[in-house]
């Protein structure tokens, strides 16, 4: 079925050699040091912010005597980082070296009826693209073509789509990962949880941590955070079927059933109002719903949620009053990576009413109120208006998405009789889809029913060999990007400057987004020389320039108000229907769902069968570093965790290599190693995202380790937002190669 | 001037920074480490406990390696810093055999190597890259001859473990527990 858009190893031509190597832009482009930087100024130093993971520290990047880069390390005025950076972000120079990288743009071609791909120069593949979307436009409205994409560059590429006319620019961050929380919180306090997290840790008496592996994600200033507050004697409370790290430092680790946290969380609030250990005053002034909430989980008691749990009253009672004392200077953590079992917008409200009763919201050590400045946009006309949403095939469905669902975006890509539109072309930028969406069968289907798909990237990926052109973006240590401007405790932006020219011929996404929306007519969208012109106008729109910031990295605002927390006593108007903290939620009434979250049973794996639990490295993210010389260094394949008892049973041993088969019969294309470990509960596993790669261009990463997302075929989409619940598989050893492999 | 390392296993995550950070600043070879992180685990599911070591050289006061290296090239410097001098060391190996810690490694360039406490970085004032990259911030460097000294102030304060005393190395990594 699938032979419209085969597979190409992107090894198979003859790439770009190694003479390419020092090819810098070619004459028809300018060079990205253009005549702004003051060539004065010795940049032995060169600012930056990290783009290994979506925390963005800054940093700054220091070259060696041959003038290639050597070091990354962190800015110490950036409270993202505080001077340090996470492994990652040290080992982010190897994302440069990877000698792997994309280095041409490539177009695929059929040669004596096989697809292969074939160098082209930019100017080539920019006009194809341009031609195949401006006829996507004519035929079908610019609404088909659709951005899937992660990270900095997104920015730009966005730009263009907006430019173009579709409003179809989509992150796998929401739907896959933070989204649920993000509804619950806004359907609770108005406002959103946000990137990087507002929680107070340093600060905090009690943090509790439920699903939320913090130290093994390395959300650098979180985790430094919490180290601070471990030094100063703060309780952790994890909730983890896992002993994870997060767990060997807390006061209280509860070895929950999996699949039962709503059940926990429903029995903590049932004990914080019945033994009336909530915060009365902050309550009363500021929250809607209450005696709902009480009548409600009456039902919810620890007794009840012994049997679901497996955690005894005592203990649920106990960590209750933990946080009780605590407050309000507790932070129940909402969590990231929280799509797990499709009631997790549920789940995340359960969290957020938590919070409010302990009246940690807006509170010292608990969450604050974030801030950042504003930085107009490069004026441009204003975009046209798009005439269709891919949530008009979606009937009715996921209104309260606060951002595009990439699964939602996926399904409107395959064509269905009862839809009169669906999605023709994909820019596909950063995120390699194959190891991003769960459900990889609907992936490829949708990626056959393209008529474009390209995909821009550093390295060549799974979802790169799909693509009809694949451009060599170059790395974040080559380049400029948008100015970083998240929400702090006082406004904070940052800069990124190329340190060194582009490797190969690889560009940088707000070079290919321009020269590409020139190409399509859209000139009056970008109408600055080059991103330096843009950036200083921005800067100094704010009151900097680029010429400071190129010095100083990173630079603070003072916050306008005083305002990080509420007043004792505050009158505060939040930004739901009712002005308060909705307990109850009206918003969620009204779209026909819960207003309260209650429990719902989740599957237990079948006899012979575990939960497939998957979750995060220090030393990895995504799907996209396996494959870094330094990091690979240091874990170069995931291993599964399994109990011993279990391991006795199938007679498994530590070190010992197997496959893994799920509910669906589907087999894990590679083996993975036995980790026998007392770590695990015995009726699941654990790996570690993001390994498992199939494409042999990867030197390093192919075939080591297995791809949790391959074994994701039972997906539970989220009601209310539509994300994608992907802990609802369950998996079982198999001690011997499966299939003759076909050559993969 | 007695240069030590004290390291907080009560806040250190196992992330593996320190390790990258020094492969980086030192340029050890792939497949080679100047510095690890041991996890132990002990006890039987759900009464576990978990400790994450940033282990390196010992950097000891009374250290096998020096004693019976036949080139002189392992050697001690200011601050009790043990260092290997490349120029001198004919890759024999006596070194790795009598290190306990399993500190050195053999260099694909013919010498044996290990770490040196970025001492490059300390005699310009600098921390050794491991502790100024650290996360946690579960890394303290510095003299314990100075009372004043964050490693000294550390070890009075908190109770502290060393490996394998019973040796006879008088190891310099002080383990916060
Ligand atoms: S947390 Fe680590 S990977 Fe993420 S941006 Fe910061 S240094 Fe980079
Ligand atoms: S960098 Fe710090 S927290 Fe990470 S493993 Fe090393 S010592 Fe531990
Ligand atoms: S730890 Fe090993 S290499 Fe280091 S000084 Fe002691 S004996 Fe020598």
């Amino acid at each position: 079925m699938y032979n419209r858009r085969d597979f190409i190893k992107i090894t198979s031509l003859g790439l770009g050699s190694a003479a390419l190597a020092t090819t810098f832009f070619d004459s028809t482009t300018a060079s990205i040091f253009a005549s702004q930087i003051d060539s004065t100024i010795k940049f032995s130093q060169t600012p930056t912010y990290c783009e290994v993971c979506f925390w963005k520290c800054a940093g700054w990047v220091t070259k060696n005597e041959e003038g290639e880069i050597w070091k990354v390390e962190g800015h110490k005025d950036d409270p993202h980082c505080n001077g340090r950076l996470c492994p990652r972000g040290t080992g982010g120079v190897g994302m440069y070296h990877d000698e792997d990288r994309l280095k041409k743009p490539l177009m695929r071609v059929e040669k004596d009826g096989k697809q292969t791909y074939v160098e082209v120069s930019w100017d080539e593949a920019l006009d194809f693209i341009a031609n195949k979307m401006t006829e996507i436009k004519e035929k079908y409205g610019p609404e088909s073509m659709a951005l899937f994409t992660h990270g900095s560059g997104g920015k730009f590429l966005g730009h263009l789509m907006k430019s173009y006319g579709s409003p179809h620019i989509t992150a796998p961050s929401f739907a896959q990962c933070r989204g649920p929380r993000e509804v619950a919180f806004y359907s609770t306090f108005g406002e959103g949880v946000y990137s990087p997290e507002r929680t107070d840790i340093r600060d905090t008496r009690c943090l509790v941590l439920i699903g939320s592996h913090i130290g093994e994600n390395m959300h650098n200033g979180q985790v430094q955070e919490m180290s601070e507050a471990i030094e100063k004697g703060a309780t952790i409370i994890t909730v983890d079927p896992r002993f994870s790290t997060a767990a060997s430092k807390s006061k209280h680790w509860l070895p929950i059933k999996p699949a039962t946290d709503l059940a926990l969380l429903l029995a903590w609030t049932h004990v914080i109002i019945n033994e009336g250990w909530y915060d009365k005053e902050y309550v009363e002034k500021y929250c809607f719903g209450f005696d709902q909430l009480k009548a409600h989980v009456q039902q919810y008691t620890p007794e009840w949620a012994y049997g679901v749990t497996t955690l005894e009253p005592k203990q649920i009672i106990e960590t209750a009053r933990e946080m009780a004392k605590a407050a309000p200077a507790v932070i129940v953590h909402p969590g990231r990576h929280v799509t797990w079992y499709g009631d997790d917008t549920q789940r995340l409200r359960a969290v957020a009413i938590l919070n409010a009763l302990l009246g940690s919201w807006g509170r010292r050590g608990g969450f604050y109120f974030p801030d950042k400045i504003s930085i107009p946009s490069y004026p441009h006309p204003e975009y046209p208006k798009a005439t269709k949403s891919y949530l008009d095939a979606m009937k009715g469905k996921y209104n309260l998405a606060s951002e595009v669902i990439s699964n939602g975006l996926c399904e409107v890509t395959v064509p269905s009789p009862e839809r009169d539109w669906n999605i023709k072309g994909w820019i596909v930028n950063g995120t390699n889809l194959i190891h991003t969406l769960p459900d990889q069968k609907k992936t490829m289907e949708a990626i056959q029913s393209l008529e474009l798909m390209v995909a821009i990237d550093t390295m060549p990926m799974e979802i790169t060999g799909y693509a009809d052109v694949v451009l060599p973006e170059c790395t974040y240590l080559e380049r400029y990007d948008a100015i970083r401007n998240s929400p702090h405790r006082d406004p904070v932006i940052c800069l990124r400057m190329p340190a060194v020219e582009p490797k190969y011929d690889s560009k940088p996404d707000w070079w290919i987004a321009k020269e590409l929306g020139e190409k399509l007519g859209l000139k009056e969208y970008f109408q600055y020389k080059d991103i330096e012109e843009m950036l200083d106008w921005q800067l100094k729109k704010v009151g900097s320039s680029l010429k400071e910031m190129q010095k100083i990295g990173v630079k603070t605002f003072k916050r306008k108000f005083d305002d990080l927390y509420l007043i004792d006593g505050q009158d505060f108007e939040f930004n739901t229907s009712t002005g308060k903290i909705e307990l109850y939620s009206t918003e969620l009434a009204a779209e026909g769902f819960d207003p309260l979250p209650s429990f719902t049973e989740h599957k237990q794996p079948p006899a012979g069968f575990y939960r497939l639990n998957y979750g995060r490295a220090p030393v990895h993210t995504f799907s996209r570093t396996a494959n870094n010389p330094n990091l690979s260094a240091i874990m170069k394949e995931n291993d599964l965790w399994v109990n011993p008892k279990v391991a006795k049973q199938w007679g498994l041993k530590n070190g010992q290599y197997v496959w893994l088969k799920n509910q669906d019969d589907i087999v894990s294309t590679f083996s993975i190693k036995v980790r026998v470990t007392e770590r695990i509960r015995w009726d699941s596993v654990y790996m570690v995202h993001g390994f498992g790669h199939s494409e042999k261009n990867l030197s390093r990463a192919f075939g080591k380790g297995a791809s949790d997302t391959e074994l994701i075929s039972n997906v539970k989409v989220d009601p209310i937002m539509g994300g994608t619940g992907m802990r609802e598989n369950f998996v079982t050893f198999l001690t011997e190669d499966p299939k003759p492999k076909e050559e993969v | 001037m007695r240069y030590a390392m004290a390291i907080d296993t009560k806040k250190c995550v196992g992330c593996n920074d320190c390790v990258v950070a020094c492969q980086i600043e030192n340029k050890v070879p792939e497949g080679f480490c100047r510095d690890w992180v041991v996890e132990a685990v002990s006890g039987t599911y759900p009464n576990l406990e978990l400790e994450y070591r940033s282990e390196r050289c010992h950097h000891c006061a009374n250290a096998p390696c020096v004693r019976c290296c036949p080139t002189g090239s392992s050697h001690i410097v200011e601050g009790g810093i043990v260092l290997v001098d490349h120029d001198k060391c004919i890759g024999c190996g006596a070194c790795i055999a009598s290190c306990p810690y399993d500190a050195r490694y053999p260099h694909p360039d013919g010498y044996v190597d290990k770490c040196t406490f970025c001492i490059h970085k300390v005699r310009k004032g600098e921390q050794p890259a491991c502790v100024s990259v650290c996360p946690t911030n579960c890394l303290y460097f510095g003299d314990l001859d100075d009372p004043n000294s964050e490693v000294s102030k550390k070890i009075k304060e908190r109770k502290y473990k060393r490996l394998k005393t019973e040796a006879g190395t008088d190891p310099q990594l002080y383990f916060l527990i």
